[in-house]
């Protein structure tokens, strides 16, 4: 039988930069790998959603006559049966304005009006199928730029959650789309631009896009009259526990909310989304009701935030940038979910990595009658990203400056101040800047290609702020043979977080990262964590896990002089608790909180000394082949740098980048939902192409710069997110070198960009 | 709905019956009968290769695959590779690789892997992605795939080799 391993098997600084394969890899190759989609828990009934089919409008009625006669249907269920258990049946991370199913009003073409439930899911759907609607139109509004002036309102009042302190101004409030509106002022930028001797203003667009995780949302309830257990394909079960106690009136622990592993998130599966029905639905029935949707009504839960970004910079005769206007519409669709957050978030570093004097930036969060929008792997950033990098790119083309060197000219520093007030400390944006350059070869000639085949290279450099201040709590459990168990709530979805986590218990308490078991998050055990979001995972429970270890090494110290053990003895832990108990028994337990320092932003000007615990720092560069014949954009190469601290993992971390870049590169060149009035007209996978193999660039090299992060546990920060912010711009760049046309609006599709060749030529095509 | 009907199979390695509903796939029968959930419906349309099945030495859509169609049929499920002691290089090839992410996708690129190289045993790049076209992973560990597929057939050579005719 295998030894159980102790403190002398590994020594210490050996479990950090260990490319150890993933700890749940056996369980994931061999297809026992759990996720909720596939869960089943015995007598419960499965659940059908009927959706509206109007993007706004009052319900007049629902005839549920057929659907209740139809054989094998249990129950179906309308927002006046739930209510009937939860009085104000309205969620929401931000803001409490979702209800559980429609209520007197649907606002997006897919919201959940009323649902079937049935042992069979066959039935279930076909019975839903005979359930009518009738709505009385209200006039809807789409863009997010129109429903700032719009006389049509998605919300006739505004009603912040209480979570964020800094909205509740807006209690009440009505007569207006906007759900939030981030301000920050810096210097005076009126004068600045005024007296700037070149003045740019560009506009620039992203689309509407899908996080489409293979796993599709699912989620099992099971209510009984002391407590709610929760399977749930989960980000934040500490969230959903939290706002489903807040619905029933329950305190936290009566609520369970188990994750087992999860199919992808990359945001979707953040606060709260399935689960509030799941437990309404199960009051209803009183029997666990599974809720599993299929890939086509993954369209009518969260996108990605379609955005408009206006900029102004006024840029003196040295090439500085002196003044920068940011405004930011960000289209959150018919409810809040997370997209104050981003509009905030996002809006911290709106003025780009570059050291400005001037800066005005207002970010809006739109109310819309479209799907909701909340994060996705980059909280804004990405679509920030696009915009500021080609806007880069246009000044300097437009001044003659080489791109390289008008960034170089006006990038942030270690210890300058950035545009929110906070010092700009472990950012080594000089550094990612020279490697991207240097893995480009960018001082030699490209071959620029010949006929309809023609070549290009372009670059792009960001910054992000990690969302805070958020909390994260660790457990570590030593057991009398002197094996160690981790209970934390991080969610692994993929990123390998189950694997790292173990690395940095394994470093902190010195045993193989291997040896240490990470229990699957379960709520009645693993304690609070805010949620598996914006890369702030490794960081924060990294530093709860650390702080969790000390305290099991100080009581180790006490365990060793309790049994009189001399100074300096290295005895077996299991030796000191069979001392200490008599026989193979007892624990030692440690625990660790981790809240990082955070000053809040002025709500005037949006400054603080302490807007973030760390930077996230991240360029792409892109070789690119355009077939001036079809508009068609090959990628040859796709260099992503990234800092990302002290690699935990290197194995893992690259293929995080790889992946992060090969997903944006689909909402770069192809991914789009069509909306049409309202109706998507492309909700299935068959109309909604992600990449493939096939789609894969000749060259992928994903490369960390070598930076220890100072304030990092064993140096090491977030990196999730980080390859997906510049992989847009660089190919948008690219596009411009290779052909001389300027594209503004994602994607870089190929009829997109035959239009601009078609346009530049002098030959336009029609839009018919 | 009409009445179910009773069909017998091969399912992995061992035979099997089940009742199935005409309107029942593939899918649905592995997971509530078998309890085997390493086919998985994901877009439903036999585009992602989520619910890859290998039936009668064919990999088909498990999503589109109707339940009665396997009467008569050997069936080979992820859950069939390998042993319970040891991996098949493939699975293995994966692991060292990290060919994958989140898993969900990982058993149906692991069941057309396998069947790319019984048939290539020394595939070219091209070749690997045509066989791969139809399996999808949105944490887009494709580069990695690639790896493994290579490991892969390095790895079933050897087990070649040092197999006794």
């Amino acid at each position: 039988m295998a030894r159980s391993p102790t403190a002398s098997d590994a020594r210490a600084g050996s479990q950090i930069g260990r490319s150890l394969p993933r700890l749940e890899g056996r369980d994931k190759v061999t297809g026992r790998a759990e996720y909720t989609h596939t869960m089943r828990v015995p007598g419960m009934l499965h659940a059908k959603i009927f959706r509206s089919t109007v993007a706004h409008g009052r319900i007049k009625s629902i005839d549920t006559t057929a659907a209740r006669n139809h054989p094998g249907v249990r129950h179906v269920v309308t927002i006046d049966d739930i209510k009937r258990f939860i009085p104000n049946p309205y969620y929401g991370p931000a803001f409490h304005d979702q209800p559980i199913l429609a209520d007197r009003k649907v606002r997006f073409v897919g919201e959940p009006v009323a649902v079937v439930l049935a042992r069979d899911p066959h039935v279930a759907e076909q019975a839903a199928q005979l359930i009518e609607a009738e709505y009385e139109e209200l006039p809807p509004v789409f863009d997010e730029v129109e429903a700032v002036t719009a006389d049509t309102f998605v919300h006739e009042q505004l009603k912040p959650a209480a979570t964020f302190p800094d909205l509740k101004h807006l209690q009440g409030v009505s007569g207006t789309n906007v759900a939030l509106d981030y301000r920050l002022r810096r210097g005076d930028f009126a004068r600045a631009y005024a007296e700037a001797e070149h003045k740019f203003e560009h506009e620039f667009k992203t689309q509407k896009v899908l996080h489409l995780s293979l796993e599709p949302f699912a989620t099992i309830a099971d209510y009984r009259h002391d407590g709610v257990t929760i399977h749930s394909a989960s980000q934040g079960p500490s969230f959903v526990r939290i706002e489903i106690a807040r619905l029933l009136g329950w305190p936290e622990n009566k609520v369970r909310v188990k994750v087992p592993y999860v199919g992808g998130g990359y945001g979707s599966k953040l606060y709260i989304k399935l689960e509030a029905l799941a437990v309404a639905l199960s009051m209803v029935a009183r029997a666990p009701v599974k809720v599993a949707v299929t890939m086509e009504e993954m369209f009518y839960q969260i996108t990605k935030h379609p955005s408009t970004f206006r900029i102004k910079s006024g840029v003196d005769r040295d090439g500085r940038i002196v003044a920068r206007k940011c405004e930011v519409y960000w289209n959150g669709g018919a409810y809040a979910d997370i997209g104050p957050r981003v509009a905030q978030k996002a809006g911290l570093t709106a003025s780009g990595p570059y050291d400005i004097d001037n800066v005005d930036i207002d970010s809006y969060a739109i109310y819309t009658n479209v799907t909701p929008s909340g994060a996705l792997r980059g909280f804004g950033v990405p679509q920030l990203a696009w915009a500021l990098e080609s806007h880069m790119d246009m000044m300097a083309r437009a001044l003659r400056l080489d791109p390289v060197e008008f960034r170089r000219h006006n990038l942030l520093r270690e210890g300058d101040i950035h545009a929110t007030g906070t010092p700009i400390e472990d950012a080594p944006l000089d550094t990612v800047l020279d490697t991207v350059l240097d893995r480009l070869a960018w001082t030699q000639p490209l071959d620029r290609g010949s006929g309809t085949i023609r070549r290009g290279r372009g670059f792009g450099i960001a910054i992000k702020a990690v969302v805070t201040p958020t909390t994260s709590v660790a457990i570590l459990n030593v057991s009398a043979d002197g094996s160690v168990t981790l209970y934390c709530g991080t969610v692994d979805m993929g990123q390998g977080s189950d694997t790292a986590m173990a690395q940095i218990v394994g470093e902190a308490l010195n045993v193989p990262a291997e040896s240490v078991r990470v229990v699957p998050r379960d709520t009645d055990v693993t304690p609070y964590d805010m949620g598996t979001l914006g890369s702030r995972s490794l960081f924060h429970m990294g530093h709860a896990i650390q702080r969790a270890a000390a305290e099991v090494r100080d009581k180790i110290a006490s365990l060793r002089q309790e049994v009189g053990e001399p100074a300096g003895s290295n005895a077996p832990l299991s030796a000191l608790f069979q001392k200490r108990y008599g026989m193979q028994a007892g624990n030692i337990i440690g625990s660790g909180a981790f809240r990082p320092d955070y000053v809040p932003p002025s709500a005037d000007t949006g400054q603080s000394d302490k807007a973030t615990p760390f930077w996230l720092i991240s360029a792409a560069g892109a070789e690119i082949e355009v077939d001036t014949e079809t508009g068609h954009i090959k990628i040859a190469k796709l260099v992503n740098v990234v800092d990302a601290g002290t690699p935990v993992n290197p194995k893992i971390v690259a293929t995080q980048i790889s992946g992060g870049a090969l997903m944006q590169l689909g909402f770069t060149l192809f991914e789009k939902i069509h909306i049409d009035g309202g109706q998507i007209t492309n909700a299935s996978l068959a109309d909604y192409k992600i990449p493939g193999l096939h789609d894969l660039p000749g060259t992928v090299e994903n490369v960390c710069v070598e930076h220890a992060q100072s304030n990092g546990p064993f140096g090491a920060k977030g990196v999730g997110e980080t390859s997906m912010f510049c992989v847009s711009p660089a190919i948008a760049n690219a596009l411009d070198d290779a052909v001389g046309v300027r594209l503004t609006e994602l994607p870089l599709a190929p009829e997109a960009v035959l239009r601009a060749l078609r346009a530049k030529a002098g030959r336009p095509i029609g839009d018919d | 709905m009409s009445a179910p009907r009773t069909i017998s199979f091969t399912l992995n390695g061992s035979p099997v019956t089940a009742d199935v509903g005409p309107h029942q796939n593939l899918v649905e029968l592995l997971q509530t009968q078998f309890g085997l959930t390493g086919a998985r419906e994901s877009c439903g349309q036999g585009l992602c290769g989520c619910c890859t099945v290998i039936v009668d030495d064919l990999p088909v859509s498990g999503c589109l695959y109707l339940a009665a169609f396997v009467d008569g049929a050997d069936i080979t499920t992820i859950e069939g590779l390998g042993s319970d002691d040891e991996l098949s290089p493939v699975q293995e090839a994966f692991i060292e690789a990290g060919a994958f992410q989140c898993g969900y996708c990982t058993p149906g690129f692991i069941l057309m892997v396998t069947k790319l190289l019984d048939e290539h045993p020394d595939p070219d790049e091209e070749t690997i992605k045509h066989y791969l076209s139809g399996n999808l992973c949105r944490c887009a560990a494709y580069a990695e795939v690639l790896d493994a597929v290579r490991l892969a057939a390095r790895k079933r050579k050897v087990q070649t080799r040092a197999m006794p005719n």
